[in-house]
């Protein structure tokens, strides 16, 4: 029996490391100054910065992969991220 | 065809490894292997050789180094002793968990506290369990015969290997030495070439050493002991194609004519190697040089004080991981040992030495035999043919206390 002990890469794929999460980060898009320094520290890269329909951009973030570490509203220079417990 | 030499082991080693062309080799100074590296330094530095000498900050780095260079497909090489082999282990089941073929030279030393830079075989003692296979070599030209082999068994087998030379004794003493050529070496050790998908390679991209949850682990550590088992023959199989090509004379006694004729019962398989006569009373089990130092009392006459003829032979254990106990069981069997004294360089402290304690379990319940423990040369304790007389006098002792013997 040989088991082969290398794995194909891209396993997070199939592997939402977003299940690992306690808290997750509430952003008030309302006060949100678009300056993207949550897309810029996020460690996962799990926030984009997506086209408004007033032309503005606003980040959204991908859950599947957010890993609620809070680095972005640690770094938010307007504190308009919260981070809440996660509910199951 | 090679000419013989005389060289300092680390030398031997080092002009070994030269030949034997790794890709990339990284190592951290620790006496007393540190000569074997500086020469493979110097060599690069001379335009001798080709391999990517990196320089690292410490043996864990150096392991690690090693560990992602031959995870890339590539051959490489270290080397190191005492505190840096016990700085690297962390790393060193690493490199027997992923199945890599990384060959390092275990220059044996003691191991702090107290502080001591001579040999004893301590060190590797402590690294025992971490998956690799363990030679040990007596004299320098088995150190190098044994380099050669842990290349090609390590690449055949998926399997590291440590070989282990007793530090300042052999790497800093000069002995004859033949050094095969490279065009030689590659008669035996054809170039590394792993299996597509199984290394790190842009075109074919993998992971190597993911993890493994308790759904799989088990199966997956049986598997590298399985595969280390069905090793022992491999490594007789390899060793005997080895001496049809090369030199391997281990028996620089018996190379000299030897002092006195005497009825042989000498073997060498690979795993093991025994000295004396075909049949002895008692039988002293070692490892590394002291062999060479008890065969000489071997074969010395009665009149000088030797033990010619006084029913003693040596049993010598070249490779201890795996450990060959069926072949260890069979030779003291056909030899009808009837007093086993096991002298080891090491003590598993609480208990009894390791070899010691393996021997006896391995003859358990099928050689009816006396074992006794004797614990030598610690710290660089210069084991003399006064302590073997001793030790051959005490085998037949019952009492089961481990004994030191220290004058």
């Amino acid at each position: 029996m040989f088991i082969d002990i290398t794995v194909s890469p891209g396993s997070t794929i199939k592997n939402h490391t977003g299940g690992w999460r306690t808290f997750r980060p509430k952003t008030d898009l309302e006060h949100c100054i678009s300056c993207a320094t949550c897309a810029r520290v996020c460690p996962e890269s799990a926030v984009k910065m997506v086209d408004q329909p007033d032309g503005k951009k606003k980040p959204q973030t991908d859950y599947d992969f957010c890993k609620g570490c809070g680095v972005c509203a640690s770094e938010c220079p307007v504190k308009v991220i919260k981070m809440e417990l996660e509910k199951k | 065809m090679s000419k013989p030499q005389i060289l300092e082991g680390s030398r031997a080693i080092a002009l070994t490894i030269k030949n034997i062309r790794p890709a990339v080799i990284s190592a951290y100074p620790i006496t007393p292997q540190t000569h074997i590296v500086e020469d493979l330094a110097r060599f690069k530095a001379d335009g001798e050789a080709d391999y990517e000498y990196v320089r690292a900050e410490s043996e864990f780095a150096a392991a690690s180094i090693i560990l992602g260079a031959s995870a890339t497909g590539a051959r490489v090489y270290s080397s190191t002793s005492s505190q840096g082999l016990l700085l690297m282990t962390e790393v060193l089941f690493n490199i027997a968990g992923m199945r890599l073929p990384v060959v390092i030279t275990c220059a044996n030393r003691a191991v702090s506290a107290p502080i001591n830079i001579w040999n004893d075989q301590q060190d590797v003692m402590t690294v025992r369990d971490a998956g690799w296979i363990q030679l040990f070599a007596e004299n320098h030209q088995e150190a190098v015969t044994l380099h050669i082999l842990a290349y090609k068994l390590a690449e055949k087998l998926r399997l590291p290997v440590m070989v282990n030379v007793d530090g300042f004794i052999i790497t800093h003493s000069y002995e004859e030495v033949t050094i095969p050529s490279e065009k030689e070496i590659k008669k035996f050790l054809p170039d590394y070439q792993p299996k597509p998908g199984t290394y790190l390679d842009p075109a074919n991209p993998r992971t190597l050493g993911s993890f493994a949850t308790p759904a799989d682990y088990l199966e997956i550590r049986q598997e590298l002991h399985d595969d280390l088992i069905s090793a022992l023959p491999i490594i007789k199989s390899e060793y005997e194609k080895y001496n049809k090509l090369f030199v391997t004379v281990t028996h620089p006694v018996s190379a000299r004519g030897g002092s006195t004729p005497l009825k042989r019962g000498i073997f060498d398989n690979g795993l093991l190697e025994y000295y004396g006569p075909a049949h002895a009373k008692t039988v002293i089990v070692a490892m590394g040089s002291v062999v060479g130092t008890i065969k000489e009392i071997i074969d010395e006459k009665k009149s000088a004080g030797g033990l010619f003829n006084s029913g003693v032979g040596v049993l010598k254990i070249k490779t201890f991981r795996p450990f060959p106990a069926e072949e260890i069981v069979a030779a003291l069997k056909n030899i009808g040992a009837k007093n086993i004294a096991v002298a080891e360089k090491a003590v598993s402290l609480g208990y009894a030495g390791p070899l010691e304690i393996e021997i006896k379990a391995a003859i358990q319940g099928k050689i009816a035999a006396n074992v006794k423990n004797f614990i030598i040369g610690l710290g660089g304790r210069d084991v003399t043919r006064e302590m073997i007389r001793n030790i051959i006098e005490k085998a037949a002792s019952k009492s089961e206390e481990v004994e030191f013997v220290g004058k």
